[in-house]
């Protein structure tokens, strides 16, 4: 359950690089924004959400912080590098590319 | 990685490093903010506070396996891993300190027994003289004389040719050892120098701190540059540091010497075994030699020295040119050179100094620490397999868990490693505290102490730290081996169902007993071999008495006599001597036999004997005074002693010796036959048997002796045959020399018996070497076949109380329990005295008469051998009776 096995390997950390260009959110936020998006179609449960960010914290994608979340708690907050960003184009391009190689598979009328 | 992914993850990397508790604090804190969160929005669902906590942490899947996913996420980097298995090795070796403390130990002693005995290789073999530069590069310079094995000293003239001549050396020079009595102020004491050639310093590439070394023609005339470059230590201790000591004067043997050099700190000289305080000149060879003025001399071989040879030049290639050089010297001067010729060494085969006679020691000991090592090893091994089991449930728990091969490999391997880093830094403590225990072998010789250092280098570092590689490979793959066998299920559900596996276990360990015995066995064996040609050599006969006969000398030469004055002097004490109560008789002589001193030599012709076209006989001879013979007690078989009338005025006579007299004259008569000697024709007088010369293990040789009247010297030694004991004629002998002159001091006074074990002490040194490490042999197979018998009796107390309950007496599992130890012992035994009927033929030069298959000393072994295992199998087996049977079947 914690492994999002229908999840296209890559795709969560491309998901979380998205939310995060927007603006930096600590992991509770990221987790209801994912679940927003997505409308739990991916499915993606939280167990699998603080090793994602952790790792991509590793690569040098994103950096976090630990700031104030509002009524008086402390909350560590995620916020893209510019290395991530870039990682972000790149993975947004070849997703592009992918999925439009898809899709026009899919949509091939048999003959 | 590229440098911004760098600048991004190093802090990271960094506090999750140093500050590990406080990032996974970090995470909790994380994880603990999104269930709060969680629970809030279950709690406004309408959940009770229980179902939003339960559901929250179900959504989310466990905080602990997230915690430890994040921290898998982050990632181990090397170190991380290396510094957590470090940490976990520590713990573990903690939790058993017994294993711990006796893993190192035995560790400490193997690495330890070798890295003493290849600092001592190092610093007396390879790397003698660690303040000359590029040693390498030096070779022993000798002579040799055909027929003659080993090498000779030779002649100044003919070092000269060779220095002019030799192409391929950078620096051909000369040192050869002397002494003298230094007397600074009131104080007396010896000092050990030498005398060299000019570019010495140069050569070797050290130069003084102070003043200056020798300039080049300082070593030509005679007598004609009293200047003496001083050490470091002679200077602080003697001359307590005087900065302006350079130019001061100094009375060397009677003849002031200017003070011109100090040499730096940690600089002894080149000769192993003794540390050299000054140098002079070789200008100044006779006022330190005997035998006159000798840089002339062709056929006085006296000289030592070395040469340097110039980069990438081969020893073969310098050896055929010198030789070339040797060749062309005995075609131009027959006379002196015929049979003759040059050689070269590599320093550890230096025939002329300690080097050559600790080097069959040395060469003995690296194969018994090796075995020390094998059988430390084998200790450890069998307690790695102890413990193995004990762990057996750990490594299928973490295994269980996850662990995969590699990395239980490498945490065993860290352990491996943390123990052998323990054993290899206690082991090179152990030898830098055993670096100078070498010379403290040795019988001082008057006073001073020789000096053989260990020099623990890169070279002794790097060979402790291979040991340490192997051993932590054996202490990380034998738990690893035995690991991989690990059935998981099997091992999990109870501890001791896995009988194969007991019982493979049991035979390594069996196996690594009869390792450890065989090899104690060969130790022990060589070790008796050794004692017993000890016994032999010291009670074999010279040829000469040596109980009750002293031997001293008094310092005429360093008080300045001339020759006149020494003959009275001799004369006056010689009678004061035999009126000393309880002396039978006494007589001077150049050179005591097996002293320390080197007999003359001289090319002979005999009347009526044809040499070989290439056959120069030389043949070494002693200036010995009347009565010699009866002092010595050495029999004359025919003819008669030197007597008093024997003097410079009486016509030249001999004494030749019975090799001689079978040699030269074919074992006729030789009374009244002439022999040549130094030029001039003696008459033979008289024959003498054989006796030792040089060494207790030379050969018969030829030998022969002239009165000192007719060829005298100024400082013989002094022989007294006397029924007093030692004490009482070495007082007597010192108030009778102050009664002729209070200035003159005596030497040592010792018996010939003293003297004939201080030639032997290498072979003392060999066994107290060997003898020790035999007996840590020993202990070692001890330990271990306490330990196989221990444990083998904890694993049977079922059967041993099955026995108990079946009438088995106390006598019966006694016997039983030894009889197991025995069989191990005897099948070591057996191995060992195969394996040892091979080996202790290397013993080879260290052996006097003794056979290496000698019986008494295999069955002296195996009697220790036997009282050995009795003793290490007596614990277990009366442990085994005290088994209560009740007890060990209910359980």
């Amino acid at each position: 359950m914690s492994k999002p096995s229908d999840l296209v390997q890559g795709t969560l950390d491309m998901l979380i690089l998205k939310i995060l260009a927007l603006e930096p959110h600590n992991g509770w936020a990221i987790s209801q924004r994912l679940q927003q998006i997505s409308s739990d179609v991916l499915g993606v449960s939280d167990g699998s959400l603080y090793p994602a960010l952790h790792k991509l914290e590793r690569r040098g994608w994103i950096t976090a912080q630990w700031k104030s979340s509002g009524n008086n708690r402390r909350a560590k907050f995620y916020s893209l590098t510019r290395l991530g960003r870039k990682q972000l184009e790149k993975e947004t391009a070849n997703w592009n590319r992918i999925s439009t190689a898809i899709s026009g598979i899919v949509k091939l009328k048999e003959a | 990685m590229s440098f911004e992914q760098w600048f991004y993850t190093l802090p990271l990397r960094w506090r999750q490093w140093c500050r590990g508790k406080q990032v996974d604090q970090e995470l909790r804190d994380e994880l603990r903010d999104h269930l709060e969160h969680q629970i809030q929005v279950n709690l406004e669902k309408g959940m009770s506070m229980e179902d939003a906590r339960h559901e929250a942490s179900r959504a989310l899947g466990g905080v602990t396996q997230i915690e430890q996913q994040c921290r898998d996420a982050r990632g181990h980097s090397f170190i991380e891993n290396a510094i957590q298995d470090l940490r976990y090795g520590f713990r573990q070796l903690f939790r058993s300190p017994g294993f711990s403390i006796l893993t190192i130990l035995c560790l400490t002693l193997g690495i330890g027994a070798n890295a003493a005995v290849f600092s001592w290789v190092e610093g007396i073999l390879f790397r003698p003289y660690p303040a000359v530069a590029h040693q390498e590069q030096l070779l022993a310079l000798g002579g040799t004389a055909r027929g003659v094995p080993g090498g000779e000293p030779t002649s100044w003239p003919d070092f000269l040719d060779l220095q002019r001549n030799c192409t391929l050396c950078d620096a051909v020079f000369v040192t050869k050892i002397t002494g003298t009595t230094l007397s600074i102020g009131d104080h007396a004491e010896v000092a050990t120098g030498s005398i060299v050639s000019a570019n010495y310093f140069d050569a070797i590439g050290v130069h003084p701190i102070l003043g200056r070394g020798f300039e080049p023609g300082e070593d030509v005339g005679s007598n004609s540059h009293p200047l003496v470059v001083i050490s470091y230590d002679l200077w602080q201790k003697r001359f307590k540091g005087d900065p302006q000591i350079v130019g001061k004067m100094q009375r060397l043997n009677n003849f002031p010497h200017t003070i011109i050099g100090v040499m730096p700190e940690g600089f002894y000289g080149t000769f192993v075994g003794w540390a050299m305080n000054f140098w002079v000149p070789a200008s100044m060879e006779e006022t330190f030699e005997s035998g006159g003025y000798k840089l002339e001399d062709r056929g006085a071989r006296w000289i030592e020295g070395y040469v340097r040879l110039k980069p990438g030049v081969s020893r073969a290639q310098a050896q055929d040119e010198v030789s070339a050089i040797g060749t062309r010297l005995e075609a131009n001067y027959p006379a002196t050179n015929r049979g003759r010729n040059l050689k070269l060494w590599p320093l550890w085969q230096t025939p002329f100094n300690n080097a050559h006679t600790l080097l069959p020691t040395l060469q003995i000991m690296t194969a018994v620490v090796a075995f020390v090592l094998l059988i430390a090893c084998a200790n450890v091994g069998n307690l790695l397999l102890v413990r193995s089991f004990a762990r057996r449930h750990e490594m299928s728990v973490r295994m269980a868990i996850g662990a995969n091969g590699r990395r239980l490999l490498k945490q065993l391997l860290t352990e491996g490693l943390i123990l052998a880093a323990f054993g290899a830094a206690g082991g090179l403590l152990l030898a830098y505290w055993c670096r100078h225990a070498l010379a403290l072998l040795f019988p001082r010789r008057s006073g001073t102490m020789m000096y053989l250092p260990g020099q623990i280098d890169w070279h002794v570092m790097l060979l402790s730290a291979g040991i340490c590689v192997l051993a932590t490979l054996v202490l990380g793959l034998v738990p690893a081996f035995q690991a991989r066998g690990i059935d998981l299920a099997g091992a999990l559900k109870a501890e001791s169902s896995n009988v194969t596996m007991a019982r493979r276990r049991a035979w390594m360990r069996s196996g690594l007993v009869v390792f450890q015995v065989c090899l104690s066995f060969i130790l022990l064996a060589g070790a008796v071999l050794l004692l017993e040609s000890l016994q032999k050599i010291r009670t074999a006969s010279p040829g000469f008495s040596t109980s009750r006969v002293v031997e001293t000398g008094v310092s005429l030469v360093a008080a300045g006599y001339d020759a006149q004055r020494s003959k009275t002097f001799q004369d006056e004490l010689m009678e004061r001597v035999r009126a000393l109560p309880g002396v039978e008789s006494a007589a001077y002589a150049r050179v005591t036999p097996l002293g320390y001193g080197s007999f003359s030599s001289t090319p002979i012709a005999v009347d009526g004997y044809q040499p070989a076209p290439d056959e120069q006989p030389s043949i070494d001879y002693n200036e010995v005074g009347p009565a010699y013979f009866a002092t010595l007690g050495i029999p004359l078989a025919l003819g008669r002693e030197f007597t008093r009338a024997d003097d410079e005025n009486a016509p030249l006579v001999a004494i030749v010796n019975r090799t001689m007299q079978a040699r030269y004259w074919g074992g006729q008569d030789p009374i009244g036959r002439r022999l040549q000697v130094k030029g001039k024709w003696a008459v033979v007088v008289g024959v003498a048997a054989d006796s030792k010369y040089e060494s207790m293990r030379e050969d018969p040789k030829p030998f022969f002796y002239v009165p000192l009247l007719q060829e005298f010297v100024r400082g013989p030694r002094l022989n007294v045959r006397t029924t007093e004991p030692l004490q009482s004629i070495s007082a007597g002998l010192l108030r009778e020399v102050h009664a002729l002159d209070a200035n003159l001091a005596l030497y040592e006074t010792i018996t010939l018996q003293e003297q004939v074990d201080r030639s032997t002490s290498p072979q003392l040194v060999a066994v107290t070497l060997v003898s020790i490490l035999a007996g840590l042999a020993l202990l070692l197979a001890a330990i271990g076949l306490y330990g196989v018998m221990s444990y083998a009796v904890a694993q049977s107390m079922r059967e041993l109380g099955l026995r108990i309950a079946l009438g088995a007496s106390s006598a019966d599992l006694l016997r039983l329990v030894i009889s197991r130890g025995l069989r191990l012992t005897a099948g070591g035994v057996f191995l060992g005295a195969v394996a040892g009927l091979v080996l202790t033929r290397l013993l080879g030069k260290l052996l006097y008469n003794v056979s290496p298959y000698d019986p008494r000393a295999f069955g002296a072994a195996l009697a220790v051998m036997t009282i050995t295992t009795l003793a290490a199998c007596f614990f277990p087996g009366w442990r085994a009776t005290r088994a209560d049977p009740a007890r060990v079947l209910r359980d």
